[in-house]
């Protein structure tokens, strides 16, 4: 892929939100590049705005300045080209729909035919290991699942760009190990770019090409880390004195922002 | 099995209390009446009395049984002493009314959820118009209608039974409509669905659960404003003018058995919106 274009370009982003508290500082002077075939993960305490600036890619949020493209459009309309599958903090399946109909959602609002909708369901249900999963409904699946679903629902329209908000915040240690694993498999099957924000050090270390680590009051990056691991990570790899290096630095990170203080 | 055992108690405490009612009012007459003609009553010659008056002032549960018996199976239905046939113009009436209500309240209530000028101006005159005494607005309700050249009664009883069904049902769709949380609606717009797609898709499946708990206060509230239709002189037919004819020239009994006709008709409708509901949301899936 050529260098010369990001998915992903924020040059001085602001963003103040005004509140009756007055303004709030989510994001100050942000810049950064993402490219194509990228495991980009934000991490940062709570009021860093991680989770803002996922937001602002995903035209869910306005910066109040500055400048930013997704696929070197704004990103309405990069929102509007479906540009990007968005996986929010709760999996927020509908009750009322079967696994299969809730990834069958989007394909429905964005007008695939009906052969096609039944062959992507299918696909991307196995592509999260939940084949034979489809005419279950949501309340007959554990929380991992539920969110496994909901990552098949976002990949179902196959956007070359994942945006994850704490996808595995609310899930239990054991089974986020298992979804970070199978999640690193599917990134590498789709070669997708994927920004993921997390508030765990090692999830982020584990996962990422490139940690963006980020303080609050005002939120801004305080450090960019290129990991240098390898592209083959087995759950292992978090004993590695590599792995405790990069992890090391995020906590050096976390810890210059000042966001330990209170 | 298990929760029959305490429907049965509550419902033998009320025959009981009703029994005991209907013997404390009814002794009173019992005993005048012996007082003058000079006989004394044993206790069980006034209960006696007490249960088999034929102008009760407050009937006892079998007679109002009886009544009810003599007044639907022994009546051919087409006769204006049946209740069958009262109950049916009532129901009729109530159906129209409650139809009329609901497509009211919800296009009312989608107004309201997707333009904030609705929401401004209709919610606070939905809200006066149910602190008006039906009673006040019902006969206006039918003077102008005769006024107008309606001259079947249906008419202003279903306009009286919409007026008081439409506001729940609008209430429980605002509430229905707009219960989709900021995530879902935020994972609507990163897939640029249309409003009219986020309707139909995600706000009109939300509200269903709120849909069919308005729907059963509306249907009750149809009847009631359907009954309420038949009191003012002139109707002849339904519950309503039964009950009213009752009051004012029949024995009490036969309010009672109109009362109870009414109730028993209040408690299959409500059923039977309860059993749609049930069928519906084990269909969608939200049923466990």
């Amino acid at each position: 892929m050529s260098t010369g274009t990001h998915v992903i370009e924020a040059r001085g982003l602001d963003l103040t939100f005004q509140t009756n508290d007055g303004p709030v500082h989510a994001l100050k002077d942000v810049n950064l590049d993402i490219d194509r075939g990228e495991f980009v993960s934000f991490i940062g305490p709570s009021g860093c705005g991680k989770t803002t600036f996922l937001r602002v890619i995903a035209a869910l949020e306005e910066p109040t300045a500055g400048k930013i493209t997704v696929n070197g459009m704004s990103p309405d309309e990069a929102r509007r080209a479906r540009a990007y599958g968005y996986v929010f903090q709760a999996a927020g399946l509908y009750p009322w729909r079967t696994i299969g109909g809730n990834v069958k959602l989007p394909l429905e609002i964005m007008g695939f035919s009906r052969a096609e909708q039944a062959e992507r369901v299918r696909k991307v249900l196995e592509l999260v290991d939940l084949a034979g999963f489809e005419k279950k409904y949501p309340w007959q699946l554990s929380g991992g699942m539920q969110q496994r679903a909901s990552i098949a629902r976002a990949l179902a329209f196959d956007a070359d760009l994942l945006l994850m908000d704490e996808p595995f915040g609310a899930l239990d240690e054991i089974v986020r190990d298992h979804l970070n694993e199978q999640l690193l498999k599917l990134w590498a099957r789709t070669e997708k770019t994927i920004a993921f924000v997390t508030h765990s050090i090692p999830e982020a270390v584990y996962l990422s090409t490139k940690i963006v680590v980020m303080s609050p009051r005002p939120g801004r990056i305080t450090d960019i880390i290129d990991s240098p691991l390898p592209t083959e990570r087995p759950l292992d790899i978090r004993d590695t004195p590599e792995f405790l290096e990069v992890a090391h630095r995020v906590r050096e990170g976390l810890r210059a922002g000042h966001s330990y203080d209170d | 099995m298990k929760s029959i055992v305490p429907i049965l108690t509550v419902v033998a405490a009320i025959v009981a209390i009703w029994y005991a009612g209907a013997f404390w009012m009814n002794s009173k007459w019992a005993l005048e009446q012996a007082e003058r003609n000079g006989v004394e009553l044993s206790i069980g010659e006034v209960f006696k009395d007490a249960m088999t008056q034929e102008r009760a002032i407050l009937p006892a549960p079998h007679q109002v049984v009886a009544e009810l018996w003599k007044t639907t199976v022994e009546q051919k239905i087409t006769s204006k002493r049946s209740l069958v046939f009262h109950g049916w113009v009532t129901l009729h009436a109530t159906l129209w009314g409650f139809a009329l209500g609901a497509a009211v309240g919800l296009g009312l209530a989608i107004s309201i959820v997707y333009l904030r000028v609705m929401d401004m101006s209709v919610m606070p005159w939905a809200i006066i118009s149910q602190t008006i005494p039906i009673v006040a607005i019902a006969p206006m309700i039918i003077v102008v209608m005769t006024l107008i050249g309606v001259q079947e009664r249906l008419v202003p009883k279903a306009i009286i039974s919409a007026y008081l069904c439409f506001f729940p049902i609008l209430v429980g769709m605002v509430k229905g409509l707009r219960s989709p949380d900021m995530m879902q609606l935020d994972l609507m717009k990163t897939y640029s669905a249309s409003s009219l797609q986020s309707f139909w898709k995600l706000r009109l499946p939300s509200s269903m659960p709120y849909l069919f708990t308005s729907m059963k206060i509306g249907i009750a509230a149809a009847l009631v404003g359907t009954i309420v239709g038949e009191l003012p002189t002139g109707a002849l037919r339904g519950l309503g003018a039964r009950i009213l004819v009752g009051d004012q020239f029949g024995p009490p009994i036969r309010i009672w058995s109109a009362l109870m006709a009414a109730s028993i008709l209040a408690g299959a409708l409500v059923a039977t919106v309860g059993l749609i509901q049930r069928i519906t949301l084990k269909r969608m899936g939200m049923a466990r």
